[in-house]
């Protein structure tokens, strides 16, 4: 007999809420960014587990198309953070609030 | 106990030993002081979770997630450190004020409270097979049935999503002005010569 699905979903939670944590607590855009990852990756798994426990082919789809928007997202997001770095030399998200109203 | 007598032991090790290994990477990702033994700790958990994949019969899915991810995604995020040298220890990563780490925490904690009463509630209620049968030949030969028929025009689309995402980080990150020297006086430039100095 395999895992539950529960077991997973749950393992994905925690995953999910870890990323959490840290988009909001770290200071560094880039740590940020793969914080971002991590979200994304418990989502993934979150779908594997609803197609096989759904026995439906579109859950992996899902995370097929997931994989490749996060993979553009994180090309764009980094070539941002390259642009930000050469005009204010840092990455640190406290120093980059010029759009603060 | 019911439910260690159903669980196979071998599936039972493999997804314990996987979750210890996505716990740690997950942990060191949050509490490196390097942006360098970050990037590293998300290998760790990406390679977890192809694990679990496997285990849940998403073979290819997890030869992408480690083709893609760790081959490529995190050589990505490790170029960008190098190439930026910011591989400097992050100054009280934790934001030094408790009033935001406990928010940050007292959120986290409401949305992993809501999720596990809903992995633990009726989460599998919805009709089955509704985009085609999973278990109906292999893993690989299923997904590309279903992506090169039904989702063949979000398939396309992601080529032009890629493509676009391309163009843009090469317009990002190219150096602003090589190319029109002759603008000197240009308002970005000044901006940036005021920045700089």
């Amino acid at each position: 007999m395999t895992i539950p699905g529960s077991w997973y979903l749950v393992v994905a939670a925690l995953l999910f809420g870890l990323g959490t944590f840290g988009v909001l607590t770290r200071r560094n855009v880039i740590v940020m960014f793969m914080s971002v990852e991590l979200m994304l990756n418990a989502v993934n798994l979150t779908f594997v587990t609803y197609a096989r426990m759904l026995n439906d082919v579109g859950g992996q789809i899902a995370v097929f198309f997931v994989l490749v928007v996060a993979a553009a997202e994180v090309v764009v997001g980094l070539g941002i953070i390259v642009a930000i770095f050469r005009h204010r030399a840092t990455v640190t998200v406290d120093d980059i609030s010029s759009l603060k109203g | 106990m019911i439910v260690a007598s159903v669980i196979s032991v071998p599936q039972l090790i493999v997804f314990i030993v996987s979750v210890v290994i996505i716990a740690i990477g997950g942990v060191g990702l949050l509490t490196a002081r390097y942006p360098v033994h970050a990037a590293l700790f998300l290998v760790m958990t990406l390679f977890g979770v192809a694990i679990l994949f496997i285990e849940e019969g998403a073979e290819f899915l997890a030869a992408v997630q480690v083709v893609v991810y760790a081959g490529a995604v995190v050589v990505l995020f490790l170029f960008v450190i190098m190439l930026l040298g910011v591989d400097r220890e992050e100054i009280a990563s934790f934001a030094g004020d408790t009033v935001r780490v406990g928010l940050a925490g007292v959120g986290v904690v409401l949305i992993l409270a809501e999720l596990f009463v809903v992995a633990t509630g009726a989460w599998a209620t919805g009709a089955h097979s509704v985009a085609g049968k999973l278990s109906s030949g292999s893993n690989i030969g299923v997904l590309a049935r279903s992506v090169f028929t039904t989702y063949l025009l979000p398939f396309e689309l992601t080529a032009a999503l890629l493509v676009i995402a391309v163009v843009g980080a090469v317009i990002l990150s190219r150096r602003m002005g090589v190319e029109t020297t002759t603008l000197d006086s240009s308002p970005i430039e000044s901006g940036r010569r005021e920045v700089e100095q």
